[in-house]
């Protein structure tokens, strides 16, 4: 009876059977729904450039922050008659030393013109970096994005006032305030160290919290401007509309609902923040103006490597291509987590 | 458009008022004087060098001398201060003037940071064009992986690699002065380096952007040449970015890098400055400063000038 004659209009009864529980089950369109962070997360995790800068970072960390406290040298241990040793070699007296039976661990960087190991210079310079970059860049996350929403939410003048300052903090030439600041700011934290309780200055060091200042001063425009952009175009949404017709009050609606919306904004600033952030620390760290001996930053440690580069050479390129990498791996995921966040901002 | 210039410079006279008294007073607050570290001074000769040069007065009264000038006892007259130009005698370099030092200082700085600029639009320009018409095919991503360098790489590692690169395994080229022709490639290109990079994203994006609009299709369809279509239509509307960027990045660029000069012996402005600040050197510090604001806000009216030269539609106000 069934497929005698292709044309006939005769049905089959068979397709109009109930259908079978497998059946069902295989038609349902139930799949575990995606929220925003899951989605992004997974668009990142396709990309490779980020994941291999991700794990880039997730390396350099560990060398930074736990290597040393493992290493057999400090950072700040003058090893004696082993000045500028190259990689790998040792001093006679340590030469004896393994002559005689025992076991050293190599100077995989050689030794700097004090003797100190030079590997765990560059792993306790690189955590200083980071810190400097991680710290930093959350001081700027936090200035900035409340500056930037009350400025974007509350409009006209409040807005014209504060934006002018923006643009002043803007106008004024940064390096020449950087160098200033952290000049003027040295007395005072020195002083505040010494105020029970504040001691802990002492060991980060005046320098470094200076840095973090000028960062808090002047850094956050940026991320003012961004922030406040953002708010513009979401404070019209509908959802701000129903919140303060429910009796949601400015403060409420500005954490609740316009933050969290730019959410992916500024989890990619502040990432984006971070490298911008190491760059300025090199940079104040290489004229001098950084961390205090013996703490060694990478700028720090790249700026004494640059008096013995004819015969030393690794000395500066070490600390040199670490911060460049540094940079590359956090600018590369930044790009890839805006790209996950936003896939139609990619081009 | 007179009207708007006329604003603009009073704005800029504000902002570069605003500039100098914060400077003032910021430098004021730091530690430590111009005269402390000379060891071999008794503190008569100390007294006298700062009644010299009007330090024993308050602080808002050096201020006002130093921005409005101060009566001369004998002609009855009001000489010197800011406002005539006159930045005063810098207190460490004896029997120089502020502006005698910036004006034999900057030019050094100028012409180094002039052929930088201008490397980095030559280069980066062009760069950013092809890796935007060859999007996804090798030229772009070799491109992408110039500038991601680029812009990750702080300048005292340019600086430093390329030094030990070319000066002294190769030994090419010197390695520091400007003493020979051949002097100028390292730090010119040092400089350039990050602006390259920086300028040739933005073209690259900007381009991306301008040729998918419809007037470039428009331009296609009614059949204008390949060479027409790109420099008429694409490139003139995908280089307004770059030339916001310029402002800035000339005023930075013509005073110096503090990093390349220190780094390449450059006797200029940037070297010049971190020096006065370390010296406490007052006045040259406030020149510098005013000197340096004064280029920069210039700098951003003249490429808001420029921007309504290229783009006509864009309104001034």
């Amino acid at each position: 009876m069934n497929m005698k004659n292709p044309l006939s209009f005769q049905l089959n009864v068979d397709d109009f059977l109930p259908a079978s529980k497998e059946e069902k089950e295989s038609l349902s369109q139930m799949r575990p729904s995606i929220g925003f962070w899951k989605d992004a997360m997974r668009r990142l995790r396709k990309n490779p450039v980020a994941m291999v800068c991700f794990w880039i970072i997730v390396v350099i960390m560990i060398l930074a922050f736990i290597v040393p406290e493992f290493y057999p040298y400090k950072y700040e241990e003058q090893i004696k008659y082993s000045t500028y040793l190259a990689p790998f070699e040792f001093s006679e007296v340590e030469q004896a030393r393994i002559d005689a039976g025992e076991k050293l661990f190599p100077h995989i960087l050689g030794t700097d013109n004090l003797g100190r190991d030079y590997a765990v210079r560059v792993m306790v310079g690189s955590r200083v970096s980071l810190l400097v970059g991680l710290i930093a860049s959350a001081i700027i996350l936090v200035i900035g994005s409340v500056y930037g929403s009350i400025s974007g939410f509350f409009g006209g003048w409040v807005d014209l006032v504060m934006m002018r300052i923006v643009d002043i903090i803007y106008t004024i030439p940064d390096v020449l305030l950087i160098v200033l600041l952290s000049f003027a700011l040295e007395d005072p934290i020195r002083n505040l160290a010494n105020v029970p309780g504040f001691k802990w200055l002492n060991t980060v060091g005046t320098g470094l919290i200076s840095i973090f200042v000028v960062f808090a001063l002047l850094y956050w425009v940026g991320m003012a401007r961004i922030v406040r952009s953002q708010v513009l175009t979401l404070k019209n949404s509908e959802y701000v509309t129903a919140a303060r017709a429910l009796g949601a009050g400015s403060g409420r609606i500005i954490r609740k609902h316009l933050l969290t919306n730019c959410i992916g904004t500024l989890v990619v600033t502040t990432t984006l923040q971070i490298p911008s952030s190491i760059f300025t620390e090199s940079f104040l760290s290489f004229l001098g103006l950084g961390v205090k001996v013996p703490m060694p930053s990478l700028g720090s440690l790249a700026s004494d490597g640059l008096n013995g580069l004819e015969s030393h050479p690794y000395l500066l390129l070490a600390p040199a291509l670490l911060i460049s990498l540094i940079i590359l791996s956090f600018n590369l995921f930044g790009d890839g987590l805006r790209d996950a966040f936003d896939p139609k901002m990619k081009n | 458009m007179l009207k708007y210039i006329i604003k603009r410079v009073i704005l800029a006279i504000l902002t570069i008022w605003l500039v100098a008294t914060l400077t003032f007073f910021l430098m004021h607050a730091v530690p430590g004087g111009p005269f402390v570290a000379e060891k071999s001074i008794s503190p008569q000769a100390i007294e006298a060098l700062n009644k010299k040069f009007g330090m024993d007065k308050s602080l808002p009264e050096q201020y006002m001398t130093y921005m409005f000038g101060s009566r001369n006892e004998e002609t009855g007259k009001i000489e010197g201060g800011v406002i005539r130009g006159d930045f005063s005698l810098s207190l460490k370099q004896r029997g120089f003037t502020v502006s005698r030092i910036i004006t034999t200082k900057f030019p050094v700085s100028a012409k180094v940071g002039g052929l930088a600029i201008l490397l980095a639009l030559v280069v980066g320009i062009p760069l950013g064009s092809i890796a935007a018409l060859n999007r996804g095919k090798w030229a772009d991503n070799v491109i992408l992986v110039f500038t991601t360098c680029g812009i990750a790489f702080p300048s005292f590692v340019v600086c430093t690699v390329t030094m030990y690169l070319f000066s002294m395994k190769l030994g090419i080229l010197p390695s520091g002065g400007l003493d020979l022709g051949t002097s100028y490639i390292l730090p010119v290109f040092s400089l350039a380096f990050y602006p390259m990079a920086y300028i040739t994203r933005l073209m690259r994006s900007s381009m991306l952007d301008v040729v998918g609009q419809d007037y470039m299709r428009t331009a296609k369809a009614k059949g204008l040449s390949q060479s027409v279509c790109l420099f008429k239509h694409a490139l003139r509307n995908a280089i307004l970015p770059v030339v916001t960027y310029l402002g800035p990045m000339i005023a930075g660029t013509l005073s110096g890098s503090f990093i390349v000069e220190k780094i390449f012996r450059i006797p200029g402005l940037g070297g010049q400055f971190v020096s006065s600040i370390t010296n406490r050197d007052y006045t040259v510090i406030m020149g510098t400063t005013i000197f340096y604001a004064a280029l920069v806000i210039v700098m951003i009216l003249l490429v808001d000038i420029l921007y309504k030269l290229i783009d006509p539609r864009i309104e001034l106000k």
